[in-house]
């Protein structure tokens, strides 16, 4: 494509971006004649350009847009909400038009002829206007004003399109010049213009050339004038310069591999003895950290630039769901890498469609909640420990707690007990995971179910964290922690077999060792899930070289490392997600910056690793990908889904909810399980001192008659009595309730065990409270009371009795 | 069609082998490599080919030969395939040759399936039959040969 055209297009763009934020804030500040004239400015020289490069369709639409908008900056007429929106539909227009000359070097097939004939129906003051809210008064005065002033303006207009087309043509420098010489009052504005008309004829000279000819400026003058334009456009030009971002890409590749040779030799220097050499390598140290600094800057971009998109995101949303809605930005010049502001573009867009199309009510709810009829839409940023914070808060109606938790049982995503441990933040942060949508119909904007859980995995994948906090009736608040950058982090080197990891400091929370006692001791096993106490929570271990390599079986533990012989331990512990864990390593070495390469397609599909590095000795090391490892180990769920049902085992098993269960074997394969807390004592009875007293078993028991009960007769699953039948022994329970004691039957006591559980289903036997898995068995808890009471109804009456005694 | 086509070859086993030159980004001595847990098979590591971080693969191992003797290190045939760039590890490094079209055969349906499907052709030389790889099968088919493995 010609490159006048590219820079046209790569020009006007930037200039449509700006007129977008210009047209949001000339609507709340309509008499501001400064960003009329900017706005003016900007569609007149696209005008002047698209007419000078032949696209006619182009250049008509921008100039009904110019003529309103002349009007509106001589003030003949007032702008209205009617005005904006047709102007920014024009710009819309112009901007697909100019996405076409991109795509396919013309302007399309669009018709503008109604978008045409609406901007010149503006241009006065009419029935158009006459329905909008606006005074009468004030809509006379107007009126007055473009009948009086209209002839004026018209002509102006003109002069303007001809001098437009004059500026189009010749281009910057002989409008400059014109200018200046005019400015400096060293050239009649008359002659300048007869000048241009004679270029304009055909005269090909410049146009100083042209004026001194005529004798309308002095040689020197001119020189003068030339010279003045000379610096200015240097000084253009010295300010900013276009870079191409491949460049940029590529430098900072390229300081990628300075900062590893650097790391080389430094590392190298600290085994020789050389004086000299150490300074310049502590020179070469300090440049290359300055040029790493600077050549980052380079691709910083303020979080601005994004944001600039938003005023009318904002206000097109507002409009379509009759909203009012104000948008305040803080910490626009927030700097992020380009790769970052990419990677956020969708989500922060996301969030803040969302905030208005849910989070902000209409002005009517707000009203009668007793907040102001225009909502707030707060948009934050700033850096905190060499992170980027982003705020998006809005004074809407917070998320429905209720709504949330509903929803997330009817699909499944959470179980009915856990709803009522669920904490206010652990609800709204709900709206993350997939499938929960609580919009309760679908709109164009919003509540199709998917968003949210976008929004969090594409943050999560650039290394970012993202939490939201919501109080009912005063607004929602989403915040986000994004790394700076993405492509050199500091990292913890470790090695486990032999080879070095990097684990990106940002998930790392702290490193424990254990030595000697600790060391042997420290670990416990959770049938069979190493685990290990970290002030008093149970941090799950997962060992780095089984999860690579495989656990090499048969070997004894403790035949190679210092781990393995359990002299030390090494622990880094990680975040992942919202779960901690333990990863065991053979070695820590250091902290260092890296920069993170990515692997290449044949590896893509090994999740256990972020990228690859190059080490201070040209060594490649892999980068561990902390949730994959999670992943892998099923630390984290493989989906959010499951993410959650681990989430709360673990806070259950670190909560201590942990019960102490009695394990029962009754009847063949019925395995029972009861609280302990219930259990008097534990009795075993000789076969022969079981008795009856009517059809009822009872032992003798410390002066008492104590009823027996067969547990398996009870919950009916009688085949299992036989084997009891045998034994000379009787194991039984005993049970005490208000002063009345009964002995529960059981083929056989099994074991005691503190552990946490999930109660799975409820069960609709009798004396059963449902089942869950203990010790990796589906295992039947017993409902003792009412168990009791199904055997022997009279139980309760008997209390009275037990407390006579 | 051309007439002539040049390649670079290479040994794995006393057998001779050879890419399109036009493949071939260089040619380097054994490499210091990093291996990669949980990869492929064929996959034998990670490469610093200045800076820029290489996979090496297996030849040996994609072609269905036994690994290379301890005290032997393979070398890298650094090749652009798949829009990557990849070192193929092979026992020796041989010239690079011009072959006339007119010398070359489809790979004889004895040949192994394995190594059929990675033949481009075979060039009769003078004294010696030169099997030509395709690069592009050769990289490509890592997870597939990882399952066989």
């Amino acid at each position: 494509m010609d490159d006048l055209i590219k820079d046209f297009l790569q020009e006007s763009r930037e200039n449509l971006d700006h007129l977008d934020q210009d047209f949001v804030k000339l609507e709340s500040e309509p008499d501001d004649p400064e960003l009329l004239k900017s706005i003016f400015r900007t569609i007149h020289t696209i005008k002047g350009t698209c007419g000078f490069l032949g696209f006619g369709k182009l250049e008509s639409l921008a100039h009904a847009g110019e003529n309103l908008l002349s009007q509106l900056r001589d003030g003949a007429i007032a702008l209205n909400a009617q005005r904006t929106t047709v102007l920014l539909q024009m710009v819309d227009a112009v901007r697909e038009m100019l996405d076409s000359i991109e795509a396919r070097g013309n302007e399309g097939e669009r018709d503008d002829c109604a978008l045409i004939a609406t901007l010149t129906t503006l241009q006065c003051d009419g029935e158009v206007e006459t329905h909008e809210e606006r005074g009468q008064t004030r809509e006379t005065s107007t009126a007055e004003a473009a009948m009086t002033g209209k002839p004026e303006v018209v002509s102006n207009e003109a002069a303007e399109a001809e001098s437009g087309k004059a500026e189009g043509f010749l281009g910057e420098a002989v409008r400059l010049l014109g200018k200046i010489l005019v400015e400096r009052n060293m050239a009649a504005p008359e002659e300048v213009a007869a000048a241009i008309q004679k270029q304009l004829e055909g005269d090909t000279r410049p146009l100083g050339e042209i004026l001194v000819e005529r004798g309308a400026v002095k040689t020197q003058d001119v020189v003068a004038a030339l010279q003045v334009q000379q610096s200015a456009k240097a000084a253009m030009t010295e300010g900013t310069i276009r870079v191409d971002v491949g460049l940029l890409d590529k430098l900072m590749n390229l300081v990628g591999e300075l900062v590893l040779a650097r790391n080389h030799i430094v590392q190298y220097m600290q085994k020789a003895d050389d004086h000299s050499l150490a300074v310049s390598s502590q020179r070469l140290n300090l440049i290359t950290t300055e040029l790493q600094e600077s050549v980052m800057k380079t691709r910083m971009q303020p979080i601005g630039n994004l944001w600039s998109k938003f005023p009318r995101t904002v206000r097109d949303l507002a409009m379509s769901c009759g909203k009012q809605v104000r948008i305040e930005m803080e910490g626009k010049d927030t700097e992020l890498d380009k790769t970052i502001v990419e990677a956020i573009k969708d989500p922060l867009t996301h969030l803040v469609r969302n905030a208005v199309d849910h989070g902000i009510e209409a002005p009517e709810k707000r009203t009668a909640a007793g907040k102001g009829p225009e909502g707030m839409l707060h948009l934050r940023a700033y850096h905190e420990g060499g992170q980027v914070n982003i705020e998006i808060s809005d004074d809407g109606a917070g998320l429905d707690a209720e709504k949330i938790r509903k929803k997330a049982l009817q699909r499944g995503l959470i179980r009915p007990e856990q709803v009522t441990r669920l904490t206010e933040r652990e609800t709204a942060n709900l709206i993350f995971l997939p499938g929960l949508s609580t919009a309760e119909k679908v709109s164009s904007v919003s509540g199709r179910g998917v968003g949210m859980d976008v929004v969090k995995t594409n943050i999560e994948k650039i290394g970012g964290t993202v939490d939201v906090q919501s109080k009912a009736g005063q607004g929602t608040t989403v915040r986000m922690k994004i790394p700076l950058t993405l492509a050199i982090i500091p990292a913890l080197i470790v090695s486990a077999a032999e080879e070095r990891y990097a684990i990106p400091q940002v998930s790392l929370l702290e490193l424990v060792w254990l030595e000697g006692e600790n060391a042997r001791k420290g670990i416990e096993m959770l049938s069979g899930a190493p685990v290990y106490r970290l002030r008093g929570q149970l941090l799950p271990l997962v060992y780095l070289e089984h999860e690579l390599n495989g656990r090499v079986e048969g070997k004894p533990e403790g035949a190679r490392t210092k781990r393995e012989k359990g002299e030390a331990v090494n622990i880094v512990v990680l975040q992942a997600e919202d779960r901690q864990f333990g990863l065991v390593v053979d070695e820590i070495n250091d902290t260092e910056e890296i920069v993170v390469k990515p692997l290449s397609k044949q590896l893509k599909s090994v999740n256990a690793f972020a990228g690859a590095t190059i080490m201070g000795d040209g060594q490649v090391a892999l980068i561990l990908d902390v949730m994959g490892l999670a992943q892998r180990a099923s630390v984290i769920g493989e989906n959010r889904e499951r993410a959650m049902t681990a989430k709360d085992a673990a806070t259950s098993a670190e909560g201590g909810e942990k019960q102490t269960m009695l394990l029962m074997q009754c009847g063949a394969e019925g395995r029972l399980a009861m609280q302990l807390s219930l259990v008097a004592r534990l009795e075993e009875f000789k076969k022969e001192s079981i008795e009856k007293a009517g059809d009822q078993q009872v032992v003798q028991y410390r002066g008492e008659i104590m009823p027996l009960l067969r547990v398996a007769d009870v919950l009916g699953g009688g085949q299992g009595v036989g084997s009891t039948e045998g034994a000379a022994m009787t194991q039984v329970v005993v049970y005490s309730e208000g002063g009345r004691r009964v002995g529960l039957v059981v083929d056989r006591i099994l074991d005691i065990v503190e552990e946490s559980f999930l109660q799975q289903h409820p069960s609709k036997r009798k004396g059963l409270i449902g089942s869950a898995v203990i010790q990796e068995k589906v295992t039947d808890l017993l409902d003792v009371h009412s168990l009791i009471r199904s055997a022997i109804p009279s139980f309760d009456e008997g209390e009275a009795a037990g407390e006579e005694k | 069609m051309k007439e002539s086509q040049q390649f670079c070859t290479f040994s794995i086993e006393e057998q001779h082998f050879a890419v399109p030159v036009q493949s071939v980004q260089e040619v380097i001595r054994y490499q210091e490599m990093t291996r990669v847990p949980l990869a492929p098979a064929v996959i034998r590591g990670l490469i610093n080919l200045r800076g820029q971080i290489v996979v090496a693969y297996d030849l040996r191992k994609r072609l269905g030969y036994p690994e290379l003797q301890e005290n032997r290190k393979p070398m890298n045939v650094v090749v652009r395939a798949d829009g990557e760039t990849v070192s193929l590890l092979v026992d020796e490094i041989g010239d690079v040759i011009e072959v006339k079209e007119d010398c070359a055969e489809q790979p004889p349906e004895t040949l192994q399936a394995h190594m059929r499907e990675l033949v481009q052709g075979v060039y009769k030389l003078k004294d010696q039959l030169l099997l030509v790889l395709d690069t592009e099968k050769t990289v490509a088919g890592g997870e597939d040969s990882a399952a066989r493995h």
